[in-house]
C-alpha cells in the first residue's frame, strides 16, 4: 500500500494557476509547501521554444499540451436518463496537463465579474421581483460581494501584467474602459494591446451604434513588465498561436511565467510532477482532512500527509477527487440533496460570420485575447423585464490567429473538398472575420457532476460523469444576444454573415469554451454550497477547494480572472484568519 | 533528501528529461526505488530544445504504414480531394498521402494518447466517436472495403478509375449513398478528407504541404514570430513569403 512521508505543513494538489497562486503564498507566510502535479513540469524555455511552437498540427490537432485521455477522461451525456459514454478525444473543451495547467494553452482573456454576480439571485429578485427566476434555474449567490473580491483581482492582475483601460476606477468613470466594470481600485498593469482590422472595425461600427467599445482585457502583455514576485514578461508579439499553444515570448501569463519561476527557488517550497493524487484522506469522523494519497509514474503509492490540504486542479478533477473522497454529500437530481457535483455549468458560445469582399483582415496576426468588446448585452447590464431569460454574453472580435487546418472560413453550402471548395477557401481566407458572443449560462438542478458507474480511468477509477444540457432560459437568450450582435455585423455591410446561436442539445464535438465551473460551488449556506467564501470546505476546516468548481453559475465572461482572484483570497484567509485560529472561518 | 537510486527512464518520461532537470533533487518521491516522478526544488536546469524537436519526414523512406496497393488507393483518393488546378498542385503531388502514412505508423494511428476502454457502444451523435478503431486499422479496413466495392460496381480497383469515377464515389461515401463492409462509410471518409487537410495545411515538417504550398495559395505567413510592425497596418496586403519551421527553400541556395 501506500509509503508513509514526513508530515508537510501544507500540500498544493495542482499546480496551475489556481495551486501556484496559493502555494507561493502559503510559502511567503513560511509554511512548508508541496506541490503535487498530474503531468510533467514545463518551462517555456525548454517545452515552447521560439523555432518549433509555430506547430498547428502538433498543438492543435493531436492537443499536445493537453491532458491526454488515456490518463483522463470524463462521460458525458445531455439527460439523467441517458447512459453516458466516454470523451475519447477532447472536443468541447480543453483540459490542461503539466505546471500551469490549461493556463499554458489559453486565451489570455481576463475579465472581472461584475459585482452583481456575486449575488445575481439576491440581484434579480430585487430587480425583478422575487418569483422572477423560474424553477429550471438553481441560481444563488456568492457568500461574497465586490468589496471583498476587488483586492484579489487587482492582485491577480498585477501578477500576471494585465493589459487594458480602466473603464470605472474608485475615482470615477474612465473614457474609452468598459463603463459596466465594477468600480477598481488601480488600472490595468500594462496599457491595451494594439489592434488589428477587424477588432478596428467592429468597435467603430458598435460606437456608431451608441455601444461602448473598449480593449478586451489581456493577460498577453503588452509591454515588458516586471510582476511583484521579480517575474519578468516580455511584450506581446501577435503571431497568431496562441490559444491552444505555449507562448515562447513570454507574453502571455500563466503560472509558469509568473509565479512558479520565484515559487520554485524558495526553500519551503518543492513539486513533485507525474504524481497523480487519488485521494483526500481524513480522519474517522470525517472532521479532517490528513492528507492525500498519490501514485508517481512508476505505479508507487505514496501518502503525503498535511496539516492543510488545498485541492487546485481543474474544475473536473476537483469534483471528482471530492466525490472518490466522500468529502459532503454527493448530488443527487431526483431529491436535490447533496452537494458534491451541484451546479455544474459551462458558457453558451455564439457568433456571427461576417464575409466581405473588400477586406484583407490579415487574419494570421492576432492573439488568444487581442480584441474589442462590448458588454452592452452581457449579464444583467441590459433590462431582461419581459424577455423571458435572464443572462447575456461577452460580445467582442478577438482574432486569434489563422493557422489553415482549422482557420478556413467558407460560406455555408460550399463543398468540403474539390476545385469549387479550394475556390472558396481561397476566396474567403483573408476576407472573413467573426465576432464571437461568449455567453453566460446558469446553472439548473439537471446539470450536474457524479461517478461514472461503468467507465474507469488507467487506475481503476471512476471517470468523471457530467450530465448537461442547455436550459430553455439559456437557448432564448442565446438567440437574443445573437441576434444583437448580427444587427452590429449588418451595419458593418459585409457581402454575407451567418448567425451562429448555440443550439441543444450540448454537443461534446466540436470546440466551445474550456469554462466547466461549479460542481463544488461556494456560499453562505453549507444546504446549497461546498466551500464558504473562503474556499473552505464546510465541515472540513483543513481542507480547501479552489477554481472555477466554486463558481455557482457562470456570467457571460471568460473565469480565470475570477479563479486567480479566489486563489488569492483563499490564501488570504489561510494566512490572515486559520493559521491563527485554526478551525472552521465561518459559523 | 537526495535521490538514491537512478531512475528508469520511462513513463513518458524521457532520460533527456531527467539529465534536464540535473540540479533539481531527483528524490523519486523521497524514497529508495526505482520512482520515475521527479521531485523539483531549486532552479531548475534545462537543456535548449530538449522537448521540442520534431524529425522532419524523410520522403525517401518508402511506405511506413500503407501497403503498395493500399498507398496507390490514398493517393488516388488524395488527388481527388485536392485536385491540381490553376490554384495549386495536387494533395497527392502535395505528399499528402505520404503524411497520412507517416501519421499512421506514429503514436496517432493507434490514437495511443486516447482513451479506448470500453465498454464501446453507440450513443447520440453528441457522444462523439464512439468506434473501437483506432485510425490504423479504420484505414486498413476501409481502403480494402472501398477496393472490394470498387471490383464489384466497376470491375477495377478504385485507383484505376477514372477522376469523375472516383470523385462520384467520394461524394456518394461523404453522403453515405454507399455502405462498406465492415466499415461505417462515413467514418471512414470524414478520416480520410481530416486527415489529407492536415496534411495539405500543416507545416511542411510532415510530409505534407510540400513546399508550403497550400500557404502560398492562401497567403498563410507560416511560422513567424512577430507582427508588432504589422498590426495596425489595415487592410493591406503585406505580401509576405511563408516560412515553415524547417526555414524554406532559398535559404538553403548558396550564394
Amino acid at each position: 500500500m501506500a509509503t508513509k512521508l514526513p508530515l508537510t505543513d501544507a500540500v498544493v494538489v495542482g499546480l496551475g494557476w489556481a495551486g501556484a497562486i496559493i502555494a507561493n503564498e502559503l510559502v511567503d507566510a513560511g509554511l512548508k509547501v508541496v506541490g503535487i502535479e498530474r503531468g510533467p513540469w514545463r518551462d517555456t524555455a525548454k517545452d515552447f521554444n521560439i523555432a518549433s511552437v509555430t506547430d498547428e498540427l502538433r498543438y492543435a490537432q493531436r492537443q499536445e499540451l493537453m491532458l491526454r485521455t488515456a490518463q483522463n477522461t470524463i462521460t458525458m451525456r445531455n439527460t439523467p436518463s441517458q447512459t453516458a459514454l466516454p470523451m475519447r478525444k477532447w472536443g468541447s473543451f480543453h483540459p490542461g496537463n503539466g505546471t500551469g495547467g490549461a493556463g499554458n494553452h489559453w486565451a489570455g482573456i481576463t475579465f472581472r465579474f461584475q459585482p452583481e454576480e456575486f449575488r445575481l439571485r439576491s440581484h434579480l429578485e430585487e430587480r425583478y421581483g422575487a418569483d422572477a427566476i423560474p424553477d429550471e434555474l438553481s441560481l444563488q449567490d456568492w457568500g461574497t460581494d465586490w468589496d471583498e473580491m476587488e483586492p484579489f483581482y487587482d492582485a491577480f492582475e498585477k501578477v500576471a501584467g494585465t493589459s487594458g483601460r480602466a473603464g470605472q476606477l474608485k475615482s470615477g468613470q474612465q473614457p474609452g474602459g468598459n463603463p459596466f466594470e465594477g468600480a477598481r481600485s488601480s488600472d490595468y498593469p500594462t496599457p491595451p494591446l494594439k489592434q488589428p482590422y477587424s477588432p478596428t472595425l467592429f468597435a467603430d461600427t458598435a460606437r456608431e451604434m451608441g455601444y461602448s467599445p473598449f480593449p478586451v482585457p489581456s493577460s498577453l502583455v503588452s509591454e515588458a513588465y516586471t510582476n511583484p514576485l521579480g517575474v519578468t514578461m516580455g511584450p506581446c508579439t501577435f503571431c497568431g498561436f496562441c490559444t491552444n499553444y505555449g507562448c515562447a515570448n513570454y507574453s502571455k501569463a500563466s503560472a509558469i511565467t509568473t509565479v512558479l519561476p520565484a515559487l520554485i527557488r524558495k526553500e519551503n517550497f518543492e513539486a513533485r510532477t507525474h504524481c497523480e493524487v487519488l485521494e483526500v484522506t481524513t480522519d474517522s469522523d470525517g472532521r479532517r482532512a490528513t492528507g492525500i494519497i498519490y501514485v508517481d509514474s512508476a505505479g508507487r503509492r505514496w501518502e503525503q500527509p498535511a496539516e492543510i490540504v488545498v485541492v487546485a486542479a481543474f474544475t473536473f478533477e476537483n469534483v471528482r477527487l471530492m466525490l472518490t473522497s466522500n468529502i459532503g454529500q454527493a448530488y443527487d437530481p431526483a431529491t436535490r440533496q447533496g452537494t458534491t457535483g451541484r451546479n455544474y455549468a459551462y458558457q453558451t458560445a455564439n457568433n456571427v460570420q461576417l464575409f466581405f469582399d473588400d477586406k484583407n483582415f490579415n487574419p494570421f496576426i492576432g492573439a488568444g485575447a487581442v480584441g474589442m468588446g462590448i458588454d452592452d448585452f452581457n449579464n444583467d447590464n441590459f433590462d431582461h423585464a419581459g424577455l423571458g431569460f435572464f443572462g447575456g454574453g461577452s460580445t467582442r472580435v478577438t482574432p486569434i490567429g489563422a493557422a489553415p487546418i482549422n482557420a478556413r472560413p467558407t460560406p455555408p453550402g460550399t463543398p468540403r473538398w474539390g476545385s469549387n471548395w479550394k475556390r472558396a477557401t481561397v476566396d474567403n481566407y483573408k476576407s472573413t472575420m467573426s465576432i464571437g458572443c461568449e455567453a453566460s449560462n446558469y446553472s439548473s438542478p439537471n446539470n450536474y457532476l457524479s461517478l461514472d458507474p461503468t467507465y474507469r480511468d488507467r487506475l481503476g477509477r471512476p471517470l468523471l460523469r457530467i450530465t448537461f444540457d442547455f436550459t430553455q432560459n439559456d437557448l432564448r437568450m442565446a438567440q437574443y444576444v445573437t441576434d444583437k450582435t448580427a444587427e452590429i455585423a449588418r451595419r458593418m455591410n459585409p457581402r454575407q454573415i451567418v448567425a451562429n446561436p448555440r443550439t441543444g442539445p450540448w454537443d461534446g464535438r466540436p470546440y466551445q469554451s474550456s469554462h466547466v465551473v461549479g460542481g463544488f460551488v461556494m456560499g453562505a449556506d453549507p444546504s446549497n454550497s461546498s466551500v464558504n467564501k473562503h474556499l473552505q470546505v464546510w465541515g472540513v476546516p483543513n481542507l480547501f477547494v479552489v477554481g472555477a468548481s466554486a463558481f455557482p453559475q457562470n456570467p457571460g465572461y471568460n473565469p480565470t480572472g475570477t479563479v486567480g482572484a479566489l486563489a488569492f483570497k483563499a490564501a488570504y484567509g489561510i494566512v490572515n484568519r486559520y493559521l491563527r485560529n485554526p478551525g472552521e472561518m465561518m459559523s | 533528501m537526495k535521490k538514491r537510486d537512478e531512475p528508469a527512464a520511462s513513463g513518458g518520461l524521457t532520460r533527456r528529461e531527467l539529465l534536464g532537470s540535473s540540479a533539481a533533487l531527483l528524490v523519486g518521491a523521497a524514497a529508495p526505488g526505482a520512482a520515475q516522478a521527479l521531485t523539483f526544488q531549486g532552479t531548475p536546469e534545462w537543456k535548449p530544445l530538449a522537448n521540442v524537436a520534431v524529425e522532419p519526414v524523410d520522403e525517401s523512406a518508402g511506405w511506413q504504414f500503407f501497403t503498395e496497393e493500399e498507398a496507390a488507393t490514398v493517393e488516388a483518393i488524395v488527388e481527388r480531394l485536392i485536385p491540381a488546378d490553376d490554384l495549386s498542385i495536387s494533395g497527392k503531388e502535395a505528399g499528402c498521402a505520404i503524411f497520412i502514412d507517416r501519421q499512421l505508423a506514429g503514436a496517432y494511428g493507434g490514437f495511443e494518447r486516447l482513451y479506448m476502454h470500453g465498454p464501446f457502444q453507440d450513443g447520440t451523435p453528441e457522444q462523439g466517436d464512439q468506434s473501437p478503431l483506432t485510425p490504423g486499422q479504420r484505414y486498413r479496413i476501409g481502403l480494402a472495403a472501398l477496393d472490394d466495392h470498387c471490383r464489384r460496381e466497376h470491375d477495377a480497383r478504385f485507383a484505376e478509375l477514372e477522376a469523375d469515377r472516383r470523385d462520384q464515389i467520394l461524394s456518394q461515401l461523404e453522403q453515405e449513398q454507399i455502405q462498406l463492409d465492415d466499415i461505417d462509410s462515413q467514418l471512414f471518409f470524414e478520416l480520410v478528407l481530416t486527415n489529407t487537410m492536415e496534411g495539405f495545411f500543416a507545416d511542411p515538417l510532415y510530409g505534407g504541404n510540400r513546399d508550403m504550398v497550400s500557404w502560398k495559395m492562401l497567403g498563410f505567413p507560416g511560422a513567424r514570430y512577430d507582427y508588432r510592425d504589422y498590426i495596425e497596418r489595415h487592410n493591406e496586403d503585406l505580401e509576405f513569403t511563408p516560412v515553415s519551421i524547417g526555414g524554406r527553400s532559398d535559404w538553403q541556395a548558396q550564394g
